[in-house]
C-alpha cells in the first residue's frame, strides 16, 4: 500500500471520486489554476478543466449557495472554504438553505463544504478556529472529522457518494505531519461509524481530528510510565455519533475521558459527556473528564497558542486524575 | 441586446394595438392568471378569518401582473424561484390551486407533507422551487442551480425574485455578482412594493432605482411599472432571451404596492393615507380587464366563463385541502437525511 499524508490522501480521494462520477466538481477560492491555499487540489485543473474545478469569487456564500442549488439540480459539488473559520461568512447558506431541504422538499442536496480547521500552526484568531460544534448542532447536516490518511480518503469518497451535505472538517496540523499507509483504489469508510485507534482496559479516551494523535502518544506515556492501557475512540464521524461504540467502549472500561480541540463548552465533548451520563452512568467509577481548549479565541503568539490548545502532557494529566479518583 | 435603463414607473396604459408579442388568447390567459392568483388570495384571507390557516397568511394583492407576467416569459423547463408575493407565478408555472390550499393549511398530503407551510415548496416536476423566509438566501442557490445548467449546457434558465427589503442583504450582492462573473443564465426580479414589512424603502436604500445596482454587477438593469402585465412580459422576455442565448444575468425593479399588510395579522397602519387609494386606480387587473373591454376581447361570456372556472377551481382545492388530514405526529422526526 502506498504512504500518504493526510492531504495528498484527502487530493487522491477528491481525484477518484471525479474520475468516478462527472457530476462531481469544485469550487472554491484559489482551487484551480493555483491548486488551493493548501494545495490539495493542484493539477486538478489541468486534468479536469475549469468547468469542473471553478476559481470562484471571493464570496462563501455564494459558494455554499451555488453548491447548494448545484447539487439540488443533478450535481455533485465540493466545495472549499479555504480556511474552517470563514465558513461564517456561508452560515446562513447551510443552516438556513442546505440542512433543511430534504427536510422541507425530500430532494437530496449531495454536497461536501471542505474545511480546513484547527490550530497548533500560529494563525491567529482567523486562521485556526474549530467551527464543527456549531454544525454539530444543526439537524439534516453530517459532520465528519478524519485523523489519519486512510480515513481521510475514505471519509472524502463517502462524503461524495453521501446524498447529504456533508460538513468535512480536515485538520491542518495534520496536512504534512501525519502519513500513513493507504489503500489504493475504491476505499469509503462508513459516515457514522467510529473507529477503535488503540486498544485497552483501564480508560477510554473518546477523541476525533488532530487530538487523536495526542491521545495515543498519552497512551504510550501512561502505559509505559503507569502501566495504564488506554482503549483510544476516534470518532471520526460527529453528526451522527456512533452512540453504540462509545457507550460500549466506556461500559467496558468504566473511565471516561473526552479529549477534542474545539473549546469545551458547547463543544461536542459536551453531547459525548451526556451520551455517557445517560446510558453507562452505572458502569462509571470516576466522573467524565473532558479536556479542550480555553474557552478563548485561538492566540497568535506561540506561548499563549500552547497555553490555549489541549497537548499530550494535558491529556496524561487527566489520564493519571482519573484513574486516581 | 441591451435593456433600456430608462424609469418607465409611470408607463400609460397599454391601448390597443401596443401589447408587443401577446397574442389575444395569451392576453386571456394572462387575465385569468391574475384572477385565479387573487381570488386564491381572497380565500386564503377567508380560511385565515376562520381560523383554518396554519400560521400566518401572506397575499400578493397588487403583485399580480408582475408575478403572472414575468413567469409567463419562461418555458416548461425553466426554473422558478418564487417568493411569498408571487401565487401568480407558482400558478402559471403550473402548480395545482390544490397544492396552494394543502400548503396554506399544513395538510399531510401537502408537497411538504406539512414539514412547512405556504410557497415554502418545491415541485420538481414543474422546476418550482419556494422560497425560504430569509429571501435573500434563496438568490445564492438559484444562482447555483443556474451554473448547473450552464455546466450542463442545458437551454433552461432561472428567475428569481426578491422584495425592496430583502435586497438588501449581503447575499444579493454576493449571488448577483458570482451569476455576473460567471454569465449564468439568470434573472433577478426586484419586486418594489414601498414596504418592507412596515419599513418604507426610503428607509431601505438610497438608490434612486434598485437597477441602478445592476450597472455595479456589469449586468443590464431596468425599472418598469410592475402593474402592466404587458409590459412585465416584455421585459421579462427580453431577460429570459438573453439569459437563454448566454448573455448573462439581467435585474429587473418591478414598481408596485402591497395593497395588503404584511400578513394577515398586519393592519398596515403605518401606510400613509391616500396611498392605497391612489395605488388602487392602477390596480393591475382593473388595468388589463379595461383593456381587454375596449379591445371586445373580454365579452361578457367570456369573462363569466372564467369566474366561473375559477369559482370551481378554489372551492374545489379549498374543499379537498379542508377535507384533507394533518400529517400524524410521529412523522415529525422522520426523513431529516436522504438515504
Amino acid at each position: 500500500m502506498p504512504v500518504l499524508t493526510y492531504i495528498d490522501a484527502i487530493s487522491r480521494g477528491m481525484w477518484e471520486e471525479m474520475e468516478r462520477d462527472p457530476a462531481v466538481f469544485l469550487i472554491g477560492e484559489d482551487i484551480g489554476a493555483y491548486g488551493g491555499a493548501f494545495k490539495a487540489t493542484k493539477g486538478f485543473q489541468e486534468h479536469f478543466g475549469p468547468e469542473r474545478v471553478i476559481d470562484s469569487v471571493l464570496s462563501e456564500a455564494a459558494i455554499i449557495g451555488a453548491a447548494t442549488g448545484a447539487a439540488l439540480a443533478g450535481m455533485r459539488p465540493i466545495a472549499e472554504m479555504q480556511f474552517a473559520d470563514f465558513v461564517t461568512c456561508a452560515f446562513n447558506q447551510l443552516v438556513t438553505n442546505a440542512s433543511k431541504i430534504y427536510y422541507r422538499w425530500g430532494i437530496p442536496v449531495p454536497m461536501v463544504v471542505r474545511l480546513p480547521s484547527g490550530g497548533y500552526i500560529h494563525g491567529g484568531p482567523y486562521h485556526s478556529a474549530s467551527t464543527e460544534a456549531w454544525f454539530a448542532h444543526v439537524p439534516g447536516l453530517k459532520v465528519v472529522a478524519p485523523s489519519t490518511p486512510s480515513d481521510a480518503k475514505g471519509l472524502i469518497k463517502a462524503a461524495v457518494r453521501d446524498n447529504n451535505p456533508v460538513m468535512f472538517f480536515e485538520f491542518k496540523y495534520l496536512y504534512r505531519r501525519v502519513k500513513g499507509e493507504v489503500t489504493d483504489g475504491d476505499i469509503t469508510v462508513p459516515i457514522g461509524k467510529g473507529d477503535v485507534k488503540r486498544e485497552g482496559g483501564d480508560v477510554t479516551i473518546i477523541t476525533y481530528g488532530s487530538t487523536v494523535h495526542f491521545s495515543l502518544e498519552a497512551s504510550e506515556i501512561i502505559s509505559k510510565e503507569d502501566g495504564i492501557e488506554t482503549k483510544v475512540v476516534d470518532l471520526r464521524t460527529l453528526l451522527p455519533l456512533d452512540r453504540d461504540l462509545i457507550i460500549d467502549a466506556v461500559r467496558a472500561t468504566g473511565r471516561a475521558l473526552v479529549v477534542h480541540e474545539d473549546t469545551l463548552t458547547g463543544g461536542v465533548g459536551g453531547e459525548v459527556a451526556a451520551l455517557i451520563a445517560e446510558h453507562a452512568f452505572q458502569y462509571l467509577d470516576a466522573p467524565v473528564k473532558r479536556v479542550g481548549a480555553l474557552d478563548a479565541p485561538v492566540p497568535f503568539a506561540p506561548t499563549l497558542e500552547a497555553a490555549h490548545l489541549p497537548d499530550t502532557a494535558r491529556i496524561v494529566q487527566a489520564l493519571r486524575d482519573l484513574i486516581r479518583y | 441586446m441591451t435593456l433600456s435603463r430608462t424609469v418607465n414607473t409611470a408607463a400609460p396604459e397599454q391601448k390597443k394595438g401596443q401589447e408587443g408579442k401577446l397574442s389575444n388568447p395569451d392576453r386571456l390567459e394572462l387575465y385569468y392568471y391574475m384572477r385565479l392568483a387573487r381570488e386564491c388570495d381572497d380565500a386564503i384571507l377567508r380560511l385565515y378569518r376562520q381560523g383554518k390557516v396554519v400560521g400566518g397568511a401572506y397575499t400578493g394583492n397588487g403583485n399580480e401582473a408582475t408575478a403572472v407576467g414575468s413567469a409567463y416569459a419562461l418555458e416548461k423547463h425553466d426554473y422558478l424561484f418564487p417568493m411569498h408575493r408571487d401565487l401568480g407565478a407558482h400558478l402559471v408555472k403550473g402548480e395545482s390551486v390544490r397544492n396552494i390550499f394543502l400548503q396554506q393549511l399544513a395538510r399531510g398530503n401537502s408537497l411538504t407533507r406539512g414539514r412547512d407551510g405556504t410557497g415554502h415548496y418545491a415541485d420538481p416536476s414543474l422546476h418550482i422551487y419556494g422560497n425560504v423566509s430569509h429571501l435573500g438566501a434563496m438568490i445564492p442557490m438559484a444562482v447555483g442551480v443556474a451554473l448547473a445548467l450552464k455546466m450542463r449546457k442545458e437551454d433552461s434558465v432561472v428567475m428569481n425574485y426578491i422584495g425592496d427589503g430583502g435586497s438588501n442583504v449581503g447575499e444579493f450582492h454576493e449571488g448577483l455578482n458570482m451569476a455576473a462573473v460567471m454569465q449564468l443564465p439568470f434573472i433577478l426580479i426586484i419586486e418594489n412594493n414601498q414596504f418592507a414589512y412596515s419599513t418604507p424603502i426610503r428607509r431601505q436604500f438610497a438608490a434612486q432605482k434598485l437597477s441602478d445596482r445592476a450597472s455595479g454587477y456589469g449586468i443590464p438593469g431596468v425599472t418598469i411599472d410592475g402593474t402592466s402585465v404587458s409590459l412585465v412580459y416584455e421585459t421579462c422576455m427580453k431577460a429570459v432571451d438573453r439569459a437563454r442565448r448566454g448573455g448573462g444575468p439581467t435585474l429587473i425593479e418591478s414598481v408596485t404596492m402591497r395593497m395588503h399588510g404584511h400578513s394577515a395579522s398586519d393592519d398596515a397602519s403605518y401606510v400613509p393615507e391616500g396611498m392605497i387609494e391612489e395605488w388602487r386606480k392602477k390596480d393591475p387587473i382593473d388595468r388589463l380587464e379595461k383593456i381587454l373591454l375596449a379591445d371586445h376581447l373580454l365579452t361578457g361570456e367570456a369573462q363569466k366563463k372564467i369566474e366561473e372556472r375559477i369559482r370551481a377551481e378554489v372551492d374545489d382545492a379549498v374543499a379537498f385541502a379542508t377535507g384533507s388530514a394533518y400529517p400524524p405526529g410521529e412523522d415529525a422526526g422522520k426523513g431529516v437525511y436522504a438515504p
